[in-house]
């Protein structure tokens, strides 16, 4: 039996208190009438005797104490899902907002979602191609994968995702593919490169879109990726396809989680931020991933403008911590114009290694991606040294390291948003890239494959 | 004892408050609502109890019903835990899914030991013989490698009334004890013991010998004792975990707990279809018949992540008991902390620093203070070591923050991982002039006796040059490479190589991944022979930059991807070519 109340006692900021409630259930979804028939809806943070706490998911603008009803649905927050989402628009509470019909439901899921056993997990090892060198040579992504970008205010980070989610491909299937895009508390301008992007390449018809703009209810935006999860899951695991789901701006999440347990009164973690922020991140980003019992994947890429470009403020390091790597973007190759400007030695791909190789992509990737990466610091830290000390005072092979790390920065970093490599350019690339120094100096190849790839004198 | 039945009051995320409570007892399990999911009693005021919940708690209400099951959270010790997967309250994972499918749902439970699978059970003792408590009562072969030791509980000891071999499951009875002073109690393969409660050991003996990784930087630089303890900080992409997981692969000890305490799903997956496919080089069995693993990962249940670390030291300390060496690995401790620290601000405690409960270092302390070496309960006198190993992952790599510092104040070993040295791709990323071991020392004789005796002086002489290092390298950012006398240049050079040639190790190849202890002890000395040669050389006139170009220091960076099977042979032959090719150029240097 659903009854309502009208026993609001207060609201402050996000969070509303109904006192003389009975059967409530912590986590339930409930629905509040305004005097002018508005509904909003919300969700029961705590319950304590016969007062719960609720936090709302739309703006408190309107609510009136005396005349409001809040109703308990039974039931937590939950999407309707169908395969007719692919190519429409939904508001980051998961309505449509695209003039077009409501969705028949398949089914109706619970958007937290439930974690996956590890042992029914499917440890990632296909390897995606995204045609950018940075990516696939050095921080390669594999299907399941959860890899962020990393960046700062006013970089090209939606270009990035945008080439990411037009070349990325699984070389030899042709499994069903669906791109799932939560934009949370972005500008419009933002979501709409994005939405045009999708609308230039068609992926649109694939794309399943939530948007929640920055001039949206912040509070909204602690459910937006949830939606976007749920949706993807549904995808992935229930009709077998492989789901690219792209989530940015995760720091403006952060910030509305933040809202909400200050408004609670809660004991802040650093920075104000809650102290389960951790936690809560983890159940997003733990989503992706393959698992035993289905075709399907969620690969994710959440991306986060890093406050200062700090890299351990607290959002990007506990998201570091449980994301599978990171790209991370250096505003100093974005000044150069080096597109996409890749931070290559910070990034990091944890799942690359049993996604190379012979077979996935080719036998001398492992020991060349070492090989760049220990080159190109050491070529960075001859640079350094120069700027101190001048060319002269620099080793000889010192001096051939600095040559060799701004040639690889503006041929191996710098390849532009519309360039899509192949993995053998990319490693034949970098194989002309090393020929540079000298064949001592390959200690992270095997000998053999030296002998095969070297090609300098 | 009717068990106690309260009704919810309260519901704060994994908080839940219930009243009618009174008779219940501290720690006791209780079963939560008409799911009946497992929870804790950590407070108690009047009739009210204050409970952690190890399931999500979505769902429950006001008047929801609470029962009290009247014991402490347990394991259950016996045959079948080896080679599995559990959570962070020991249900059995695979089980799990197999009967539940791929997701955790609320409420589902199972046993965690099988209870249909048949065990042979082969008695030590026979009936009438008087027994103490801890004493082996019979074998069970478990896996492979592990012989399990069926052992009389702690608290009991009596006489022997009947012993059966044969199979048994493993709540079948396989024999009767007339216990002192008591009754006839049936005895099982099984024992159950509270996870909080460490178990009990006659002594506990300083540790005295070297846990071998395989790992050069470990071993040579920074050991670890069995039995003792060391944490390894780092911030994220240092390579915290691929040093957890080469620890789990190649220390040799006999059985290692795996507890993957708040992290991600992928590498417990990881383990879990790895482990199974490479074989342990001392017994040449698959790994996964000495691995135990713990996994509670991030989106778990944050309070099951707080009971993990305990799940899986009392489940060690089990196999200790045995008179096995076990090592304990935790990744990571900080998400265990973390899970302290929600619980603590849901209880609305007065917070410690950072907001991490003032009991945060003595929580910690009891936990690393479970490890050690240990003269098992019984009248055989065997001795079982734990070792622990716990990762920490400080908030932006810096140490300063309290669970670091709070773990550092306790362990001995210290593996400090570094950003910058991962951002060269210098594997494993352990800073060697910030880490330390204080078991060097202790460990001198040993590594005197089984390896060689100069093996300190090499190892000692790798950390001097590698400070001298860092001083130098201040010296040439100044005034540049040109200032150094050809003797500092040397210096230099030698350092590189012990960094390059000697630390460096590539987890993933597999010769480089796991080096024995005398090829660690010969590579070390071929590249400081390679130092001294060098020295002579350049008193003798030869050039620097000659000496640094030479062939042979390319065959020196190779030497340890050599082959294990034939890498004296090899060995030597390098040897001999440093000699001739430094003879060289001196010649070069004097007819110039």
């Amino acid at each position: 039996m659903i009854r309502e109340y009208k026993t609001i006692e207060e609201v402050a900021g996000p969070l509303m208190l109904v006192r003389q409630v009975d059967g409530v259930k912590y986590d339930e979804l409930g629905e509040i009438q305004l005097p002018n028939g508005d509904v909003r809806r919300c969700r029961v943070l705590e319950v304590n005797g016969r007062d719960v706490l609720v936090q709302l998911f739309e703006s408190s603008a309107g609510l009136n104490l005396a005349e409001s009803k809040v109703r308990f649905t039974g039931h937590g927050v939950q999407l309707p899902v169908s395969q007719n989402m692919l190519g429409r628009v939904f508001s980051g509470m998961g309505e449509p907002i695209d003039g077009g019909a409501k969705i028949i439901a398949d089914k109706k899921l619970d958007i937290n979602g439930t974690p996956i056993n590890p042992a029914a997990r499917i440890y990632p090892s296909e390897f995606i191609q995204t045609g950018i060198s940075t990516i696939d040579g050095l921080n390669t992504l594999v299907r399941g994968q959860k890899l962020p970008i990393f960046s700062g205010s006013g970089m090209p980070h939606a270009n990035l995702a945008a080439q990411i989610a037009r070349q990325a491909k699984v070389r030899g299937t042709d499994g069903k593919f669906a791109v799932v895009f939560a934009a949370i508390g972005i500008t419009f301008e933002e979501a709409d490169f994005f939405i045009s992007d999708f609308k230039k390449t068609g992926a649109i018809d694939r794309t399943v879109l939530f948007i929640n703009l920055a001039s949206d209810p912040a509070i909204e935006r602690i459910s937006t990726p949830r939606m976007a999860l749920t949706a993807a899951e549904y995808l992935a695991f229930e009709c077998d396809m492989h789901v690219l789901v792209i989530m940015t701006d995760i720091t403006n999440y952060a910030e509305a989680l933040r809202e909400v347990s200050a408004a609670r009164k809660e004991v802040p973690g650093r920075r104000g931020y809650p102290g389960y922020l951790y936690t809560d991140l983890a159940t997003m980003y733990e989503r992706a991933g393959r698992k035993a019992g289905s075709e399907g994947s969620i690969t994710m890429i959440p991306i986060l403008t890093m406050p200062e470009d700090d890299k351990t403020h607290p959002i990007p390091d506990l998201t570091g911590y449980i994301t599978e790597g990171q790209i991370i973007l250096s505003r100093e190759m974005y000044r150069k114009g080096y597109m996409p400007p890749v931070d290559v030695l910070p990034s990091l791909s944890r799942l690359k290694d049993k996604g190379i190789g012979e077979g996935k992509t080719r036998e001398d990737h492992s020991g060349t991606l070492n090989q760049l990466f220990s080159s190109y610091a050491r070529g960075k830290e001859a640079k350094e040294l120069m700027v101190v000390l001048g060319e002269a005072a620099l080793s000889p092979v010192d001096r051939l390291y600095a040559q060799f790390a701004d040639a690889f920065e503006a041929e191996y970093i710098n390849q532009g948003f519309y360039e899509n490599r192949t993995i053998e350019e990319t490693l034949d690339l970098g194989w002309k890239l090393l020929s540079m120094l000298p064949k001592a100096e390959m200690k992270r190849i095997k000998p053999e494959l030296v002998e095969k790839y070297w090609q300098g004198k | 004892m009717e068990n106690v039945t309260g009704k919810i009051l309260k519901v704060s995320g994994p908080l839940v408050i219930a009243e009618g409570m009174r008779e219940a007892n501290m720690f006791d399990v209780v079963r939560v609502g008409e799911k009946k999911l497992i929870g804790e009693i950590i407070e108690m005021h009047g009739d009210r109890a204050s409970i952690q919940v190890y399931e999500e708690t979505a769902g429950l209400g006001r008047g929801d019903i609470v029962v009290s099951t009247g014991a402490p959270l347990s394991v259950e010790l016996g045959p079948g835990l080896i080679k599995n997967i559990y959570d962070g309250i020991q249900r059995p994972l695979e089980t799990l899914c197999a009967k539940f499918g791929s997701n955790i749902e609320k409420g589902i439970d199972e046993p965690a030991l099988d209870r249909d699978r048949m065990w042979e059970f082969e008695p030590a003792k026979g009936a009438g013989e008087r027994v103490v408590e801890g004493e082996v009562l019979g074998y069970v072969q478990e896996t492979d490698v592990i012989r399990h030791k069926i052992m009389v509980p702690p608290g009991k000891s009596g006489i022997l009334v009947t012993i059966s071999s044969g199979k048994f499951r493993v709540t079948d009875s396989i024999g009767k004890i007339k216990v002192d002073g008591g009754d006839v109690e049936p005895l099982t393969l099984i024992q159950k013991w509270p996870v909080r409660v460490s178990r009990p050991y006659k002594e506990k003996l300083p540790p005295a010998e070297p846990m071998i990784t395989g790992q050069r930087s470990i071993d040579a630089l920074f050991p670890i004792a069995k039995g003792g303890t060391a944490c390894v900080p780092g911030p994220f992409g240092s390579g915290k975990t691929v040093v957890q997981h080469q620890l789990a692969k190649w220390s040799d000890v006999d059985l290692v707990v795996y507890i993957g305490c708040g992290e991600r799903g992928n590498e417990m997956t990881d383990v879990l279809r790895e482990f199974p496919e490479l074989t342990d080089p001392r017994t040449g069995k698959s790994l996964m018949d000495r691995t135990v693993l713990i996994a509670n990962t991030s989106d778990m249940p944050v309070a099951a992540r707080e009971a993990s670390i305990y799940t899986g030291i009392t489940i060690a300390e089990y196999y200790r008991d045995m008179g096995y060496s076990v090592a304990v690995i935790a990744d990571s401790t900080s998400r265990w902390a973390e899970a302290l620290r929600e619980m603590s601000g849901r209880l609305e405690e007065m917070p410690g620093e950072e907001g991490y409960p003032a009991y945060l270092t003595s929580r910690l302390a009891q936990f690393y203070e479970r490890a050690g070496k240990v003269v098992c309960l019984g009248e055989d006198g065997r001795i079982g070591t734990l070792s622990a190993i716990g990762a920490v992952s400080p908030q932006g790599g810096d140490i300063s923050e309290p669970v670091t510092q709070a773990t550092l104040r306790i362990v001995k070993v210290f593996w400090g991982l570094d950003s910058s040295l991962a951002y060269r791709r210098h594997f494993p990323a352990i800073n060697w002039l910030n880490s330390y071991s204080l078991y060097r020392d202790r460990l001198d004789l040993w590594f005197a006796e089984n390896v060689s005796s100069d093996w300190m002086t090499l190892t000692g002489r790798s950390l001097k040059i590698l400070q001298v290092e860092n001083e130098l390298e201040e010296i040439v950012k100044l005034v540049g490479l040109d200032a150094l006398s050809p003797e500092d240049r040397l210096t230099l050079e030698v350092a590189r190589s012990v960094r390059e040639d000697f630390l460096q190790q590539f987890a993933f190849d597999d010769v480089d991944g796991y080096t024995p202890l005398d090829k660690q002890y010969e590579l070390l000395r071929l590249v400081f022979v390679f130092e001294d040669k060098a020295k002579e050389a350049i008193e003798a006139g030869a050039d620097i930059n000659d000496i640094a170009t030479l062939p042979v220091r390319e065959r020196i960076g190779r030497a340890k991807a050599v082959p294990t099977a034939d890498y004296k042979e090899e060995f030597k032959k390098i040897e001999a070519e440093i000699t001739q090719q430094l003879d060289e150029a001196v010649r070069r240097a004097n007819e110039a």
